[in-house]
């Protein structure tokens, strides 16, 4: 690679996606082979979802809030239910905040599974891929016996939750549990012991502590740079103060160790799922609540990919006054921009990918050489593509 | 959806030769054989979006049917949009759609794309792919299973094998008009 002349040009990845992220712009620009400067541009798939809110009762708002993210559709409907419940004063019963832990940790188990599946797909390890994608429909079906849905479950309802559990259901549930285990384990095998992904995982993109403090990243990926924070047990909700559960750390914040603290926390969620079977009380489900509100809310939830943050405001009426969310991968966003810089180009994927599924979007790229004028269309896949053909010639 | 005095007219007014109806029948035997898609996002929660990836993993796996994702425009049959399609991605998606060779087709998965759903008269999106470019298939569901998806798949390759049977006889079926409006691209 040292023979290529070190010229500066400037590259937009996005906004067009194969695979599986949002449509998101990250223009980068290049000397040779190496990173020098990276800068999101945002803003694709602004929907208006905050200002829609303002016109619908707060009943709908919850359809709204789920449709935020498909993938932790969960978390942003059970978190602005949680911060409309604190406003109206009226506590969800323990069976629906149970039932609630459930299906967040089903929730949290098909996200992490996915996201392992979309980064062995960026490193070319296709097999991987389906095979983790095979196994998340385990889950996918438990969460539509559940809820009725696959992807939106629309489980909630402000004041509590829409389907409860069925006796059935739970033995059904528990019998599968040492089966997800087993398929858990599997995963972790493949992850440990794989050369492909050690070979293009291992120390590539690193977040040290430092870095992580500097752009406040949250969740797994604070998680993997040894920030010994989860929302789960730093300020418990739902019920998550009377299960016990490990929350996995790790120190050298590279995309490896992202892939193996993952992995913990699916077993970590097994565990939680375990015992909510178990512990699960009787009783109602939902509780009334006044059609009309007065009052403020900050609502938090750890989601799958970290902190997920609601506040509402009602003002003696029955539509939210003001609702302002702040996902989780805006919050890693500005670290993976930091991270990029240094890299080879064709660890761009890979690294983008590790941060969070919810974000990457190299797909159709454009290549300005600034000093000739020319330009060259690259698609994610051919970069990606690029990618694993740089390091079979070069590294393996 | 099958349409045999379409096809006799066609065959007794003698307007595709000998040579080019053998070709026609080949070139509807390929695609309908192997529609590679090229996924779009314009502007979905990701609901659909991994709803399309699941039909094509093991479980349904539709790469049997020769269905495969292709990365680039230029490669693609059918472009399966998902989204109300927001102001930003409006020239993304009309420029994808210019890139693709003929004949295209366009899949919208999800009820947002077909109408805006949750989404429709929000200040930033235009309530649904078709009015921005002509959608062959509406796979309606928020977001729609991938079995639902899959049949979607299933009955766009019946569409296609319909387009070629029927050729350059397109006035005759104007009952649907984004149906009319694909032909007139093809020709
Ligand atoms: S149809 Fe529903 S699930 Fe699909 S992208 Fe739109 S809002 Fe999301």
């Amino acid at each position: 690679m040292s023979k290529l002349p070190s010229k500066r040009t400037e590259i937009n990845v996005g906004p067009q996606h194969p695979a599986l992220k949002e449509p998101e712009t990250f223009k980068v620009v290049i000397e040779g082979e190496k990173v020098v400067e990276a800068e999101p541009i945002l803003g694709h798939v602004h929907r208006g979802i905050e200002k829609l809110a303002e016109s619908r009762d707060y009943n709908k708002v919850l359809y709204l809030a789920e449709r935020i993210c498909g993938i932790c559709s969960f978390a942003h409907q059970a978190n602005y239910a949680k911060g409309v419940e604190m406003i109206a004063e009226v506590e969800a019963p323990p069976r629906a905040q149970y039932l609630r832990m459930l299906v967040a940790e089903l929730e949290r188990l098909h996200s992490h599974m996915l996201w392992v599946g979309v980064l062995a797909h960026e490193i070319g390890f296709d097999t991987y891929y389906l095979l983790v994608w095979k196994d998340r429909e385990i889950i996918m079906d438990m969460l539509e016996d559940l809820t009725g849905n696959r992807v939106n479950y629309g489980m909630n309802k402000v004041g509590g939750v829409r389907q409860d559990l069925s006796p059935e259901l739970k033995k059904e549930f528990i019998e599968k549990i040492p089966l997800i285990r087993e398929k858990l384990e599997e995963i972790k095998t493949i992850a440990l012991e794989d050369p492909t992904i050690k070979a293009r995982c291992n120390n590539v993109g690193i977040i040290s502590g430092e870095l992580a403090r500097q752009t406040c990243v949250t969740g797994p990926t604070a998680r993997a740079s040894g920030i010994n924070w989860d929302l789960r047990r730093d300020s418990p909700y739902f019920a998550y103060d009377e299960v016990k559960f490990n929350v996995p750390i790790s120190e050298k914040g590279d995309v490896f160790s992202k892939i193996v603290l993952r992995i913990e926390e699916m077993f970590e969620s097994v565990n939680i799922i375990e015992q909510v079977l178990e512990m699960i009380p009787d009783g109602e489900i939902f509780n009334k609540v006044p059609s009309r509100l007065n009052g403020k809310a900050v609502s938090r939830i750890e989601a799958p990919r970290g902190e997920n943050f609601h506040y509402i405001d009602f003002r003696e009426s029955k539509q939210p006054y003001r609702m302002r969310v702040r996902a989780p991968t805006y919050a890693n966003l500005a670290s993976s921009v930091k991270v990029l810089i240094g890299h080879h180009i064709a660890d761009v994927p890979v690294i983008v990918a590790a941060n969070d599924p919810c974000f990457s979007c190299t797909d159709r790229t454009l290549v300005i050489d600034k000093d000739r004028g020319k330009k060259k269309l690259l698609t994610k896949e051919q970069l990606r593509l690029l990618g694993i053909k740089t390091y079979k010639e070069g590294i393996l | 959806m099958e349409n045999p005095p379409l096809v006799k007219k066609t065959l007794q007014k003698k307007r595709v030769g000998i040579f080019s109806r053998f070709g026609l029948k080949i070139t509807t035997w390929a695609r309908k054989r192997s529609p590679w898609l090229l996924h779009m996002n314009t502007g979905s929660c990701n609901g659909c979006d991994i709803e399309i990836l699941a039909a094509l993993t093991p479980r349904l796996d539709a790469e049997r049917f020769g269905v495969k994702l292709v990365g680039s425009p230029r490669h693609a049959d059918v472009l399966v949009c998902t989204g109300p399609v927001t102001l930003e991605m409006e020239e993304a998606l009309i420029q994808t759609y210019q890139q693709m060779p003929h004949p295209k087709f366009v899949m919208v998965v999800g009820s947002c794309g077909a109408t805006g759903g949750v989404f429709k008269n929000s200040y930033n999106v235009k309530n649904g792919v078709d009015q921005v470019i002509p959608v062959d298939i509406y796979v309606p569901g928020c977001p729609p299973k991938p079995e639902a998806i899959f049949m979607g798949i299933a009955q766009l390759i019946q569409k296609i094998e319909n387009l070629g049977l029927i050729g350059e006889e397109k006035q005759e079926s104007s009952s649907n008009t984004q149906e009319v409006e694909t032909m007139e691209t093809i020709a």
